[in-house]
Formats: C-alpha cells, sequence, structure tokens
C-alpha cells in the first residue's frame, strides 16, 4: 500500500490526466462487455457464463483478420460481427433450449460452452500470447494534455467506444425496437400476444450482447495479451459492474464500469497489489447497502 | 436405519475397501482410490448447497483450496501434529466460508452462483500475489511433512489410500445424519419453497449460512487429503474450474440421490483419465459430454436412472 504515492499523484495534474484517461479507456472496453451481460440478463433471465468467452474470440478474431487483410477496420468488424454471428448460433442450437429452467442447468451448459470454445481457440491460435501490433493509423506521438500523457489510441477507443454506449441509450430508449425488447423482459407474454416475434427478439438480443463482447475483445487485442481462458477475468469484472450497478440496468452498468476503471488505474498507484481486492470491497459495500444495485430495481 | 445403522455400513465398505487396497496394492489402484476420496467429498460436500439446500455455488473450490493451503502452511511451519493440523484447517475453511456466505446466501440464486465465483476468484488471485506466503503460481513447494500420528504413516500410499476412505466414509456418515436431522428437512423446505419457510418462522439466512459453512468445512477436509496427496498446494486449487468440475461430477451422478455425487466422482475420474490418455484436448472433449447430458437428460445419470425404474415400477402396479 502506497497513500504517499497516490496523494502525490492527486497533486499533480499530469498524473491525474494520465490516470483519468486510462480509468476511462479500462473502464469504457469493460462496459462494452458489461452492457452486453446486463442487457442478456435483462431480457432473457439468462447469466451468461460464457460471455468472457465471446470477449476473447473477438480478440482471437480481429489478430487473424487484421494478420490477413492489415486493416484494423476489417479486425474490427471481424471481431464484433463473427462473435455475433457465433453467439446467434450459441443461442439459437443450446441456450434457447434452456430458458426458464434452473441456474444450475444455465451454469452446466455455458461450462460446457467454455471448455469446449477454450480449446477449439487452444487448437486453431495456439496456447502462447498473443498481441495484435497496432495499426500504423495510431502509432502517433501520444498526446499531452496539462502535462499528462495520453496515448493515441486511448483516443481512438475512448470515441469508439463513447459512440457506442450512445448509440445503445439511443436504441433502447427511442427506437421501437428497444421499446420492444424493455417490454420483452417485462412481460414476455404479452408482447408475445401482440403478435411480436419474441423468438427472434430474444435472439436479437443474444446477438447484441455478443456483437458487444466480441467488439470489446477486437479493440483491446493491440492493448491486452491474447491467451486462452482470458475470458474468465473480464467475465468477473462485468458481473461485479452489474452487480454494482444493478441488473438490467445500462446506465448503472455504465457509471459502474466507470467506477471499476478508475479504481484500477488510481489504485494500480495507491494499493497495487490490492486492485482486485479494492473492486471486490466496493462489490461487497454496494450488497451490503443496496443489495439490488446502484440503479437496480428488482429485488436481488 | 439410524445412524449407527449407516456407520455399521461405512464400516463394510471400509472393511473392503481396506481388503481391496492391501490386496491389490498396485500404484494405480491405490492412486485412483486417494482421489475418489478426496473429489468424492469434495462433490458430496457441495451436493449438501446444491441438491439439498437448492444454493448452486460456482465457487466451492474455494474452501477446497482454503483446506489444503491452511494444512500445507501448518505442516511446514513445524510444530503440529497431522491430527491437529486437519483440525485448523477444517476450521479455516468454516471460518472463511462463515465470511463468504454471510455476504452470498442473502442473495438471489443467480447473484449467488456469481458471487461464490467472484470470490473464489479473488482467494485465487489473492494466492497468486502473496508469493511470499503461498509461493504464488509456483504454489507452496518444499513438500509437506507427513509426522506419523497413532502408527499411520501419510506418506506411505496405502496407508494414505485408507486414510482417505476413512475420512470419506466418515463424513459421508456425518452428511447423512445432517441430511435426515430436522435441520436437514429445513434445509429441502428452503430448496423448495423459501417464502413458506419464512413464513413458518425459520430464518433462511441462517439455515442457509449454517449449510454453507458445513459443506464448505467438508471441502476443506476434502483440500487437506488433497495436499497430502500432491504434498504440496497450488493455485489451481481454487480455480474455477475446480468447483465446475465438482458440479460436473454432480451432475453426472445425479443431486437427488445421497450417493449419487460419489458415482459421478467414480465416473468423472475414470473418465477423466480416460481422456487424457487418448487426447490431449481435454476441455473439448469434456464439454461434449457435459452438453450432451445436460441437454439431453437434463438431470444426472443417476437420476436419470432413478425416475425411469420408478417410472417402469409404476407401470408395473
Amino acid at each position: 500500500m502506497d497513500l504517499g504515492e497516490l496523494a502525490s499523484c492527486l497533486g499533480s495534474t499530469s498524473c491525474v490526466v494520465t490516470q483519468v484517461s486510462a480509468g476511462l479507456t479500462i473502464g469504457m472496453l469493460l462496459f462494452l462487455v458489461a452492457s452486453g451481460l446486463t442487457l442478456i440478463f435483462g431480457v432473457l433471465g439468462l447469466v451468461n457464463f460464457a460471455h468472457g468467452t465471446l470477449y476473447m474470440l473477438g480478440a482471437y478474431f480481429a489478430l487473424s483478420a487484421y494478420g490477413a487483410t492489415g486493416s484494423f477496420l476489417a479486425a474490427v468488424l471481424a471481431g464484433a460481427l463473427g462473435v455475433a454471428l457465433a453467439g446467434l448460433v450459441m443461442e439459437r442450437f443450446l441456450l434457447s433450449r434452456i430458458y426458464g429452467t434452473d441456474v444450475l442447468m444455465q451454469l452446466l451448459v455455458c461450462y460446457a460452452i467454455i471448455l469446449i470454445l477454450d480449446d477449439v481457440v487452444k487448437i486453431v491460435w495456439g496456447g502462447d500470447f498473443l498481441k495484435m501490433d497496432l495499426p500504423e493509423a495510431f502509432r502517433r506521438p501520444p498526446l499531452l494534455l496539462a502535462g499528462g500523457i495520453v496515448p493515441f489510441y486511448y483516443l481512438v477507443l475512448f470515441g469508439i467506444t463513447a459512440a457506442i454506449a450512445l448509440l445503445l441509450a439511443f436504441g433502447m430508449g427511442h427506437t421501437r425496437f428497444g421499446r420492444t425488447v424493455r417490454a420483452a423482459a417485462v412481460n414476455p407474454g404479452m408482447v408475445g400476444a401482440l403478435g411480436i416475434n419474441t423468438t427472434v427478439v430474444y435472439a436479437a438480443v443474444f446477438g447484441i450482447g455478443a456483437l458487444l463482447a466480441g467488439l470489446a475483445g477486437a479493440l483491446s487485442a493491440p492493448i491486452r495479451s491474447v491467451v486462452p481462458g482470458a475470458g474468465v477475468s473480464i467475465l468477473i469484472e462485468s458481473f461485479i459492474v452489474t452487480v454494482i450497478g444493478g441488473m438490467g440496468s445500462i446506465w448503472g452498468a455504465l457509471a459502474a464500469s466507470l467506477l471499476l476503471g478508475f479504481t484500477r488505474s488510481f489504485g494500480s498507484i495507491g494499493f497495487p497489489l490490492f486492485t482486485e481486492g479494492l473492486m471486490f470491497l466496493i462489490m461487497a459495500l454496494v450488497l451490503l447497502v443496496k443489495p439490488s444495485g446502484l440503479a437496480g430495481k428488482r429485488q436481488a | 436405519m439410524t445412524w449407527r445403522g449407516d456407520a455399521l455400513l461405512a464400516l463394510l465398505a471400509f472393511a473392503v475397501l481396506a481388503g481391496v487396497a492391501l490386496g491389490l496394492s498396485a500404484p494405480s489402484v491405490l492412486d485412483f482410490a486417494i482421489r475418489f476420496g478426496i473429489f468424492g467429498l469434495l462433490a458430496m460436500s457441495l451436493n449438501l448447497l446444491i441438491g439439498t439446500t437448492g444454493l448452486v455455488s460456482f465457487g466451492h473450490a474455494a474452501f477446497f483450496g482454503a483446506g489444503a493451503y491452511a494444512f500445507g502452511l501448518l505442516m511446514q511451519s513445524g510444530g503440529w501434529s497431522i491430527p491437529m493440523a486437519i483440525l485448523a484447517a477444517m476450521a479455516f475453511s468454516a471460518l472463511l466460508a462463515l465470511v463468504i456466505g454471510a455476504l452470498c446466501v442473502r442473495l438471489s440464486e443467480i447473484y449467488f452462483a456469481f458471487l461464490t465465483l467472484a470470490f473464489q476468484m479473488l482467494l485465487h488471485s489473492l494466492v497468486l500475489s502473496w508469493v511470499s506466503l503461498t509461493g504464488g503460481d509456483q504454489g507452496l513447494m518444499g513438500g509437506i511433512p507427513k509426522p506419523p500420528f497413532l502408527g499411520i504413516d501419510l506418506g506411505n500410499a496405502q496407508h494414505l489410500a485408507l486414510f482417505s476412505a476413512f475420512c470419506l466414509l466418515a463424513s459421508v456418515v456425518a452428511l447423512r445424519q445432517v441430511v435426515r436431522s430436522p435441520f436437514g428437512a429445513a434445509l429441502r423446505m428452503l430448496r423448495d419453497n423459501p417464502d413458506r419457510a419464512a413464513f413458518l418462522g425459520l430464518s433462511v439466512f441462517r439455515y442457509r449460512l449454517a449449510a454453507f459453512v458445513i459443506a464448505g468445512t467438508f471441502a476443506g477436509l476434502a483440500g487437506v487429503l488433497m495436499s497430502l496427496y500432491v504434498s504440496g498446494a497450488f493455485p489451481t486449487f481454487l480455480y474455477w474450474t475446480t468447483s465446475g468440475e465438482a458440479i460436473f461430477m454432480i451432475m453426472l451422478g445425479g443431486i437427488t440421490v445421497f450417493l449419487g455425487p460419489l458415482a459421478g466422482a467414480a465416473i468423472f475420474l475414470l473418465l477423466n483419465d480416460w481422456i487424457t490418455n487418448i487426447t490431449e484436448h481435454h476441455g473439448l472433449v469434456l464439454g461434449s459430454i457435459l452438453l450432451v447430458l445436460v441437454l439431453g437428460l437434463r438431470k444426472g445419470l443417476l437420476d436419470f436412472a432413478v425416475d425411469a425404474w420408478r417410472e417402469r415400477q409404476g407401470r408395473q402396479a
């Protein structure tokens, strides 16, 4: 623990700027994964324990697409759309069979999916740590803001993730599809009775969730190492986000993701060994004070 | 049957096992007997939560690992006899289960499953980062001293096999008592209808917590046996895959039959050895089997067999 270090960082603008930019980036990437998890839970009532595995798959898809084409855009699209497709297959053939059953079934099916996909990834890409090269276009000198260093790629990341967050919020709040999804979350029977095909809605929601996870995986490939089994830690973090923000709430997920992002970036200065513990501490506090999460309505 | 009947049966089983283990002292048989004791106990303790209480824990290996590390560290510190260290390690697991359980058992099913998983991963990363105490990702190295007690030398594979069989059977008898007691009946009511249990004045929180602590304690004992078996403790003990394997075993056996998890553990170990022999793509094969089992049968093998048998009986009557 190094509180003096933390205090001196908080005292200097340059250090604050650097850490805030890092925290925002980590938080927004986390938000992409967590918002999918919370959306799927809110509408389908399914906890997708394999969500982190989709993230990992996105990183691998991006890696291969980048290697083949050399285009960053192609890599991101391959990660997002490829995983959305994989998610749709998963939903149609496996998960749709266990809607409405108990948690044990959900857990076992997801566990089986994780086992299989981790191995498939190992067969196709090997078990070593891989990393995607940063595209030429983003290899620019970092920005200097009030003395703080902000890597250029962080700006790109933040721009993309913020745009997606806005799109998601607008889509859920103000489009016909968004209203249908929200209605299906509350009363699927009624939505079905009104002539809307809920099967399609469910598949679409799962597809969107998978797409967000894949996108996050693809975007993180140049800054994090890609390795089989990498999905678990992001799964745990996304779950902490949903607990803090409240299951099913997009805004709660956004706030909690940013909170965790800052906890990570500033915590790594003040409590380098206890950063992870700090996140759990926040979660435990929220659970004790408001078990349904900051923005959650239903009783947990 | 009273507990005496159970104890008698267990004694009989022990005599048979002892006969087999001493008669066929082939290393592979002994090895399997030890692992069966360890994972049978882990699966049995987890089924007290899943099958009896209806709490789906995805973090049961936390207590398995806690028992292993506590025991290993105590024995390495010197001055502890094995029985005392075992009791202390179980007490440590129980205490840990009390703390984690107090935070988790209040929550709904889904939160419970995820939160137990999350706390287990916290412990896992704690073990990885606290290198000076736990040895980090190398695990607890240097071996675990096993001073003989009461003429039992756990460094000897035969003795260890008998000892783990004894621990397993004693725990099974104890768990059977728990399940059959009024307390066990209350746990089943919590599983089937928690609201009704609350209306009748049962404290849902306390009963669930008690079940969680009991299950954690026995998982701790399984962890102790594991650390005796490998003469060390490793971070994989409390990684989520170990919890997943325990649930897999229960699913292979069955959650409604009391001894189902034992059958599941045996099937899992045999399956595991067989798969390891034929392919390195372990997860692919195990995962596919699990998928077929879950989506096809929708229950454990023994559950399926028992239901099919009952149905046949019903048709004949």
